[in-house]
Formats: C-alpha cells, sequence, structure tokens
C-alpha cells in the first residue's frame, strides 16, 4: 500500500450548498501534497474530514488501508488555518496542554517540548503568557505542537500566513526534514511558489469538485503545449521570419541588442525543425521550453471550468 | 478518551482556581458572611455604653417609675428644665426628659432633649414606659385596676403542628423556613448563574480566539464541552465548599475570641439559666420572660434543629449540580453559537427567564410551599433547583424530591444533547450573525 490516505468519492452536503462533490484523492506516503483551490472550493472541509472533525455524507477516507477511525487522531498533526492559543495561558503549559490531548506523555512531552523550544528560540519564553508573544512567535509555538507528537500525517493549513521571510524559510525546512523522516504531508495553500519548490504531487479543487490531480512534474509538463523560448543576436531582419504551417511567433522583444522570441510549434514538426529555421535569420544564444508555472495552470485550470 | 476529557476537566479546574481573581472572592467571600453573622452582634454589644437620660417632671406623677435597664440609667433631676438643659450641654446626661405640667392632658408636649443624635432605643424604651403609665393612670382615672388588665393582657402566639406519617407531632417554624429557603434558592440562582456564564465565555475565548479547531482535531467536541462543564463545576463547589469551611472557622474563631459577645445569641444557655429560675419564687414574673426567650432565641434553634440538614445539603449539593449542569449545557451552547459576546444577549434572555420567573415566584411559593404552584414549578427542570431548594425547609416528601431529581437529571440529559449538537456545528461558525432558524437547522442536522 503505497498511499496513506485514500479519499474515496466522498461528498459532503451543508444546509445550503454542497462542500465536496464525489471527491476521490490519493496521497502518497511520505510525499508533500499539495491541495490547492480557490478560497471556498472546500479545501478546509476536505481537511476536516480527514481530521473526524466533520464527517462525510457518502464516500469513504482510508488511512494506511484502513477506515479511518478516531483512533487514528493521534497520528495526525493538524495545524489550521484559523489557528489560536489560549491568550492568558503560560506559553510552556499550553504547549504541554495541547500535547497531552494528542496522547503524549506529560514527561515526554516536556523534554520534546523544550528541545524544540530551544531550536525555535522560544525556551526563554516559556514561562510568559502568550498574549506577550510576537503573531510570529505564536506561529512557531503552533507549528511545534502540530508535529510534538511525530505523527505520520501532516496537516498544514496555510502554514506560512503570519510568518516573516527568515521564518518561512525555517519552517519549509522544518517541512521538508520531517518529510525526510517518513512523515506524509497535506499542504494547503495559495501561496503557488512554495507549491512549486515543496510539492511532489498535488489536487486541484474547485467549486467542490477535484480537476486536477497527479504528480507535479507530470501535470507541468501535460501543460507545456509546445511553446518555446529563443534568445538570438545578430538578426537578419527586424523580425523573425519563422511563420508558416509548422510554426507562429507569440511575441518577440528587443532587450540590449538581444531579441527574445516565443513560438509555438504546430503539429508536423519538432525542435530541431525549429532550429533549423532559426538558423536562417541570425545566431541562436538561448533555447529552452516554457513550461508553465503552478500560477498559471492555477488559473487556466479554475477560469477554464467556469 | 475519559483520560482526555480529565485533562480538559484539569486546566479548565486550574486555569481558573489559580485566577487571582478566584482566590480573593473565595477569600472575601466568608470574610463577608461572618461580618454578616458577627457584626451585627459585636455591634450592639459595642454600642451598650449607658444610655443616660435626666428625668425633669413637673407633674411629679413618674418620677420613680422609670426602670434602668437595656443600657439606659435613669436619674431624677429634681431642677428646672432650664437646669436640666445645662447639664446637658455640659454632657451631664445624653439626654433630658421633660414631663411638663399639661402632659396628661396633651401628650404631645413631652419632650426629650439631646445635644447629639438621639439614640432611638432609648426614645422607644421611654416611650413604652410613658405610655403604660400614661394608660395605668387614665384606667385608675376609671376606677379599673391596672393590676385586673394586665391579668386579662393575653399573648397569642399560635404553634403551627403537623402530624407526620409515624403519628409523631412536629411544630413547625414557617418563619426560620422561609429565611431558609429564601438563602438556598437565592444561592442555587447565582451559582447557576456565575458559574453558566464562566461555561459562556469559556467556549466563546476558545471560538473567538480560534484554538476551538486545533483542540478538536484531538478530542471529540463533545468531550470538550463536557470537560469544560465538569471543570467549571468542580470550581463552583471548591469554591462553595470552601466558603462554608471558612465561614465556620472564622466565626467560632470570633466565638472563641470574644465570648461574651455570644452570650444571648446561644439559646440552650437562655434555657437552661431559665429553668432553674423557675424554682424560685418569682415563677410568676420569670415565666413571662421564660416565653420571651422561647419565642425568640430558643425558637429558632429548635426550628433550626427540626430542620433534617442531610437532606438539606444533599439536596443543596445534588441541586446545585443538577440546575448547573442543565443551564451551562444550555450556556455552552450559546456561546459556540455566537461571534462575540454582544450577540449572546438575544440567546441569553429565552434561556435565564425561567431562572428569573422562578425568582419571581419564590414569595408564592414561600406562602404555600405544598401547593400546586409550588409542587410544578420544583418539577419542571428549569425552575426546579431553585422552588425545590426554597421548599426543602418547610418539609418536602421524599418521592417529591426523588421525582424532581429524576425529571431534573432527564432535563439536564435531554439540555445536553440538544446543546452538543449546536456546539460541534456553532464552535467552527464564524463571520455570520446566528439566528433560531440556524439553530434550528443544526439541531436537525
Amino acid at each position: 500500500m503505497s498511499d496513506l490516505i485514500q479519499v474515496n468519492s466522498v461528498t459532503k452536503d451543508f444546509s445550503n450548498h454542497r462542500a465536496l462533490d464525489n471527491v476521490s484523492i490519493n496521497i502518497p506516503k511520505q510525499s508533500i501534497f499539495g491541495l490547492l483551490g480557490p478560497n471556498g472550493a472546500g479545501k478546509t472541509t476536505l481537511i476536516r474530514i480527514i481530521n473526524q472533525i466533520i464527517a462525510q455524507d457518502s464516500g469513504e477516507i482510508l488511512f494506511d488501508g484502513k477506515k479511518i477511525n478516531p483512533k487514528h487522531v493521534e497520528r495526525i498533526g493538524y495545524l489550521p488555518e484559523e489557528r489560536g492559543l489560549y491568550k492568558k495561558m503560560k506559553v510552556g503549559e499550553q504547549a504541554l496542554y495541547l500535547s497531552q490531548l494528542k496522547g503524549v506523555h506529560y514527561n515526554d512531552a516536556k523534554k520534546l517540548l523544550k528541545e524544540w523550544f530551544e531550536k525555535f528560540d522560544l525556551l526563554p519564553w516559556w514561562n510568559n503568557k502568550v498574549e506577550t508573544l510576537s503573531k510570529g512567535m505564536q506561529q512557531k509555538v503552533q507549528f511545534i505542537i502540530t508535529v510534538l507528537h511525530n505523527p505520520e500525517l501532516l496537516i498544514f493549513d496555510e502554514p506560512f500566513s503570519g510568518f516573516d521571510p527568515i521564518n518561512i524559510n525555517l519552517i519549509k525546512d522544518e517541512i521538508i526534514k520531517l518529510k525526510n523522516n517518513g512523515a506524509t504531508i497535506i499542504f494547503s495553500t495559495h501561496n503557488m511558489s512554495s507549491v512549486e519548490e515543496l510539492c511532489d504531487h498535488i489536487a486541484l479543487i474547485n467549486k467542490s469538485k477535484k480537476v486536477l490531480e497527479g504528480n507535479i512534474y507530470k501535470i507541468k509538463r501535460s501543460y507545456a503545449n509546445q511553446v518555446y523560448q529563443v534568445e538570438m543576436s545578430n538578426l537578419s531582419g527586424s523580425l523573425l521570419n519563422v511563420n508558416d504551417n509548422n510554426f507562429e511567433l507569440l511575441n518577440q522583444e528587443n532587450k540590449n541588442g538581444i531579441t527574445e522570441a516565443t513560438i509555438k510549434i504546430k503539429t508536423n514538426a519538432n525542435t530541431n525543425d525549429l532550429i533549423s529555421k532559426l538558423f536562417n535569420n541570425g545566431t541562436i544564444v538561448g533555447f529552452k521550453e516554457v513550461v508553465p508555472s503552478m500560477d498559471e495552470i492555477f488559473i487556466d485550470t479554475v477560469s477554464r471550468k467556469e | 478518551m475519559f483520560n482526555k476529557v480529565f485533562i480538559i476537566v484539569k486546566r479548565e479546574f486550574l486555569s481558573r482556581v489559580k485566577k487571582k481573581s478566584f482566590i480573593v472572592m473565595t477569600i472575601l467571600g466568608p470574610v463577608l458572611f461572618a461580618a454578616l453573622i458577627t457584626l451585627p452582634v459585636v455591634i450592639t454589644k459595642m454600642s451598650e455604653r449607658e444610655y443616660n437620660i435626666g428625668v425633669v417632671d413637673d407633674t411629679f406623677l413618674f418620677y420613680d417609675r422609670f426602670k434602668d435597664g437595656n443600657n439606659i440609667v435613669y436619674t431624677n433631676l429634681h431642677t428646672n428644665i432650664n437646669d436640666a438643659l445645662e447639664l446637658v450641654k455640659r454632657e451631664k446626661f445624653d439626654a433630658v426628659l421633660h414631663i411638663p405640667k399639661v402632659a396628661f392632658e396633651s401628650p404631645s408636649t413631652l419632650r426629650l432633649i439631646t445635644k447629639d443624635a438621639i439614640n432611638i432605643n432609648a426614645k422607644i424604651h421611654t416611650e413604652n414606659v410613658l405610655k403604660h403609665e400614661f394608660e395605668s393612670l387614665k384606667l385608675g382615672a376609671r376606677g379599673i385596676d391596672s393590676e385586673v388588665l394586665r391579668a386579662i393582657e393575653t399573648n397569642i402566639d399560635i404553634q403551627a403542628v403537623r402530624i407526620q406519617k409515624d403519628g409523631m407531632e412536629e411544630t413547625d417554624y414557617p418563619e426560620v423556613s422561609i429565611i431558609l429557603g429564601i438563602l438556598s434558592g437565592l444561592l442555587i440562582y447565582m451559582f447557576i448563574f456565575l458559574f453558566g456564564s464562566q461555561v459562556l465565555r469559556g467556549v466563546l475565548e476558545e471560538k473567538t480566539s480560534r484554538i476551538v479547531e486545533v483542540i478538536i482535531s484531538s478530542v471529540k467536541p463533545f468531550q470538550l464541552m463536557m470537560g469544560k462543564i465538569f471543570g467549571i463545576a468542580m470550581v463552583g463547589l471548591t469554591q462553595f465548599l470552601v466558603w462554608v469551611f471558612l465561614t465556620l472557622i472564622i466565626v467560632s474563631a470570633v466565638r472563641v475570641a470574644m465570648p461574651e459577645m455570644f452570650e444571648f445569641a446561644s439559646g440552650q444557655q437562655v434555657q437552661l439559666t431559665t429553668a432553674q429560675m423557675l424554682d424560685s419564687n418569682h415563677i410568676d414574673k420569670q415565666i413571662g420572660e421564660v416565653k420571651h426567650h422561647d419565642t425568640m432565641t430558643a425558637q429558632v434553634l429548635e426550628a433550626l434543629s427540626a430542620i433534617n440538614w442531610y437532606v438539606m445539603i444533599f439536596a443543596f449539593i445534588f441541586f446545585f449540580l443538577g440546575g448547573y449542569f442543565l443551564y451551562a449545557a444550555l450556556f455552552a451552547a450559546i456561546g459556540s453559537a455566537v461571534d462575540n459576546e454582544a450577540d449572546t444577549q438575544q440567546f441569553m434572555l429565552p434561556v435565564t427567564i425561567p431562572l428569573i420567573f422562578a425568582i419571581i415566584f419564590a414569595q408564592m411559593v414561600m406562602s404555600n410551599p405544598g401547593g400546586p404552584i409550588a409542587f410544578w414549578l420544583s418539577m419542571i427542570p428549569l425552575t426546579s433547583p431553585v422552588i425545590m431548594m426554597m421548599r426543602i425547609p418547610f418539609g418536602v416528601p421524599l418521592y417529591e424530591i426523588y421525582l424532581s431529581a429524576f425529571f431534573l437529571i432527564l432535563g439536564f440529559l435531554a439540555a445536553t444533547w440538544l446543546a452538543a449538537k449546536i456546539y460541534r456545528t456553532g464552535i467552527l461558525f464564524y463571520g455570520k450573525k446566528i439566528g433560531y432558524k440556524d439553530l434550528w437547522k443544526w439541531l436537525k442536522s
């Protein structure tokens, strides 16, 4: 069994709308899985169902091949998008409390927390009330609480909101470490650059339906539609002369004596044909395939369905 | 899973018990109670300085009629009133009573002249003496002996006696029961409000601080709700028991420190001494005094000892907890449904109306503690904790207490079931202002 989580045809209705419509997703073990989608698409609903905070109306969730049950919550770490702490409670006490609720014994929790607090420069704040901490520090505390019980599945909903760039890198490094140590990570965000940087797999949910799922590299390849970017010097004419049945010049601009152009290869031709055609126009100094970013794929997929 | 509820109960309990406001209230409460109990005694004793009244009687009829007592000392001044007033000004006397010649015909000419504010007890006592003397004189003028009249005078105080099942007769003291009933009813009312609203605020805090989703990814919403309700119940129980305990300690400490203050507060002592007096020759004279003590302190004590304290205390703890659990569940539901404290008002009103209703009907219940209104209000779970506690000092058949307890448990289970349904949806619901329609939807889902 290579999937830690299998979501099979899950549907969830709320009183006035359908939040999830027959959604099936497989989340491979030891992967970082990006759960993407516009606001209100149903991501948080799916995450809450996996966390057993709410129940689906139909369909099933398998955790490591078994139907998910309340015992599994101790093997899940969840950092919700809407997260907070008791403001009047001391930081250390609170972290201990929440860890114990996840099933970690008091003494183990204390030891582990001290280590994590040390690593995140939080130890001097152990006896301070939460309200005296900056937002970033509170987020760090919440991150620690999420991962402390060493869960097999980690669910991060917008984990980087409220962090400065230095701490974002700190958290990113920790997420990668957790993955390398065997954890499976579900990562829900709008931040597409971090998706490209971290995720192995993604699923895109739009309007309560899954519209895209798979390995991020394969998805990007499938969205690459034979468009190439070329850089040329010593141009013979003012405009590249490539347009015919096989090629189409999409765009051209001059920068410091270098001409940059994007060209689409139509059917019945390959890159070699294009290059041999470009020989006649001048000197080729750069040539690469244009692969769409996740941002573009996201916008393209979401707007295409509308 | 129970282990986790225990962890929640522990946090809810400790986080409140450690608060300064709790510690201050817990210590200050008994001090206030004790002050309430001991201060009146202390103050009366302290103010028992002798009050000197000089009597100027222009009629010469009443000079020896004023007997010292109740810390009032009368001194006959055979001077004219102007000299007497000089004595008051020089503070030789606290007051001067002037009985002018025309006083007998027009009593409104009587004067009690003081430099400082008048001592109300001295005034009343003097008035009583004069009233009695005036009446005796008037009776004598009509040829009636005042001793005959005193023999006719009868003091009526009907003893209410209730026949018990076993045929025993038991004297009833409704006055004491009323005080005890109102006290325990109000205490239950206060505790339910005090700790119920703590549940509401606690739930609201978890919701607005957004910690709730973190917690319910570890435990079920129901466990969180019940953990909070139980934890705060423990806080309430702790406070109550500490209050009772500290009050007893303070009162007995004051009693040990200043025993003379409580000489007459103890009814048994009075009875003993009066019983000894009965042997003397002054029986006739003493009977009145014995009767007097009987009607006051001793009767209160007898009434208090007639009350079944085991039933009282167990019933208090049971109806406090039962009522609290019922209302706490409803308060938790309210706290989960709204986003801020201001929005709680619309839901608070209908929930608290039955409680307020119970207090409004208290007088009616008191005047007829066995009547149909009292009976039904002590069966309906929303009002029964307050009303039943008001009735118990009057004596309630045990089966009625059991029946009421049974309904209260049913009511509490129903309220918890309802609340849990609202709670689990409510705590994750932000942004929109919730109305009754939404609550109904959540209940059905």
